[in-house]
């Protein structure tokens, strides 16, 4: 492994920069998908189409093209921003999809008559949301919602290869082909920053399932 | 305010028309209910009671007519319409507790959420409730700690707790064990004596002897009959009641 321990430092910097798309997109799809999934629940049918368009473009878009749409299509139309940002959109925008479609079972796995009730108190259609069906339906999603998230850390390496640059699988690339070391060791090491990710992460989300399973 | 005049019925629906699809669910409905009227609906199974029920507070929207409660008109989706929900109480079949909250904050979302009073003066008028319907003690409990009847006498509460001007009863007995359904219909009938505006689905023709102003007969999306729950029950104007009446006496 003296592949890893020669180039310590780049791993940390590419392991540093993965993490922090990692967090970017974590954040975003989260918000973005929530967003998404209020409005294929909501009872205005302009904003459930809307949502279902979104669902459907996304989660049926390869990744690589939704990624190769914001780095390379968004600056066509005019969009100036770095690499980095338009990694992170992209894999927000991809991974939104999936967060939505997590939530939303999760929000129709709460009986309607929870929702009703929540109106017949007069709670308006946010509050409901809120107060009510999220919490709840916060129990049943967090399974699915684990898995989706789990797999966007992964997906965070194409957008790696998408010329962000500077993250694990760059740093990867760069020691195979401009300084010559054995692939092998290498995308062990790449391998290893990525479970440094996801084990603690799995780990969590296991934590955060017992704790919800208990509150029940 | 002219709204509040006491010539104006606190409820008021005039040619109401609903569809589910194809069903034509709800006939030319013409009904208003005074301030302080107890009004049982009764009828067959799939007639259109609970429909009745939720179109009052707009769960159901209707296609054809007007609901208007305190000289208001039902407004459509939005602000306005969830303030309206506020004044009319429901309490379901299926009780719908907020299963993830305790009995206490069961009661006090609604004030807090929507009348915006302080916890503290939420909570005090919550325990004050709980204890009128009888499950003071279950205060700290989560729903699904409690029997039927406790839950529905909760439901109630929760509803009281917005100080409804009408409460909406679809079926509240019906999802109880027997030796349950007098702690709620007591429940009830002490509301009406109270003086609280009521629509009940039910039943239960002790609680409408003892409790109801009018019982509207309902059949096929349609008000047949309309009378005070003696004549109703002892001398039903048409058939259909007469047929209704006759079997869920035998049984
Ligand atoms: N959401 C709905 N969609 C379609 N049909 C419905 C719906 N709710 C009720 N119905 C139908 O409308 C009719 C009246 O139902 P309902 O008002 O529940 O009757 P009741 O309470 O008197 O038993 C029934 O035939 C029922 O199947
Ligand atoms: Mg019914």
């Amino acid at each position: 492994m003296d592949a890893v321990t020669e180039n310590l430092d780049d791993y940390v910097s590419g392991f540093l920069t993965s993490l922090s798309i990692i967090l970017w997109s974590l954040v975003g799809s989260l918000v973005l998908g929530m967003l998404i999934a209020a409005c294929r629940v909501s009872p205005v049918p302009p904003l459930q189409r809307f949502g279902a368009f979104w669902v459907t473009t996304f989660r049926n878009t390869p990744l690589s093209v939704v990624l190769f749409f914001c780095a390379f299509g968004l600056p066509e139309l005019g969009v100036i921003r770095s690499f980095f940002f338009f990694g992170v959109l992209g894999l927000v925008l991809y991974t939104s999809a999936f967060v939505c479609e997590a939530v939303r079972s999760g929000i129709n796995s709460v009986s309607a008559g929870q929702a009703e009730a929540a109106r017949s108190i007069g709670l308006n259609f946010t509050q409901s949301l809120r107060f009510v069906v999220l919490p709840q339906a916060l129990r049943t999603v967090v399974p699915p919602l684990g898995s989706v998230i789990i797999a966007m850390f992964k997906n965070s390496a194409v957008v790696g290869a998408f010329g962000v640059g500077g993250d694990l699988w760059s740093t990867g690339l760069t020691l195979t082909s401009a300084r010559g070391y054995e692939t092998l060791p290498v995308f062990i090491g790449v391998a290893l920053g990525f479970l440094l990710i996801t084990l603690p992460a799995g780990a969590l989300l296991h934590v955060i399932e017992r704790k919800v399973a208990i509150a029940r | 305010m002219t709204s509040r005049s006491a010539g104006e019925p606190l409820v008021r629906l005039s040619g109401v028309n609903k569809w589910f699809g194809e069903l034509h669910v709800l006939q030319d409905i013409d009904l208003s209910i005074d301030r302080g009227e107890v009004v049982v609906v009764i009828g067959p199974s799939g007639s259109g009671k609970s429909t009745l029920c939720r179109t009052i507070n707009r769960l159901e929207p209707i296609q054809q007519g007007e609901i208007a409660i305190d000289g208001e008109r039902l407004p459509e989706e939005g602000k306005q319409l969830a303030r309206l929900r506020a004044d009319v109480g429901m309490v379901f079949q299926s009780f719908n507790l907020f299963a993830h909250k305790t009995v206490l904050e069961n009661v006090t979302l609604g004030p807090v959420k929507v009348r915006r009073q302080s916890k503290g003066e939420a909570e005090r008028r919550a325990r004050e409730l709980l204890d009128r319907v009888g499950v003071g003690a279950q205060a700290e409990k989560v729903p699904a700690q409690l029997s039927g009847g406790q839950q529905q006498r909760v439901a109630i509460a929760r509803a009281l707790a917005m100080d409804p001007k009408v409460m909406l009863f679809d079926e509240p007995t019906s999802a109880l064990d027997p030796e349950m359904i007098n702690e709620v219909l007591d429940v009830m009938t002490t509301l009406a004596r109270d003086g609280m505006t009521m629509v009940v689905v039910t039943h239960e023709m002790g609680f409408a002897r003892r409790a109801a102003n009018r019982v509207v007969f309902m059949d096929a999306g349609r008000i047949v009959e309309s009378a005070d729950p003696e004549t109703f029950f002892t001398r039903p104007a048409s058939d259909r009641a007469k047929d209704f009446l006759s079997k869920i006496l035998t049984h």
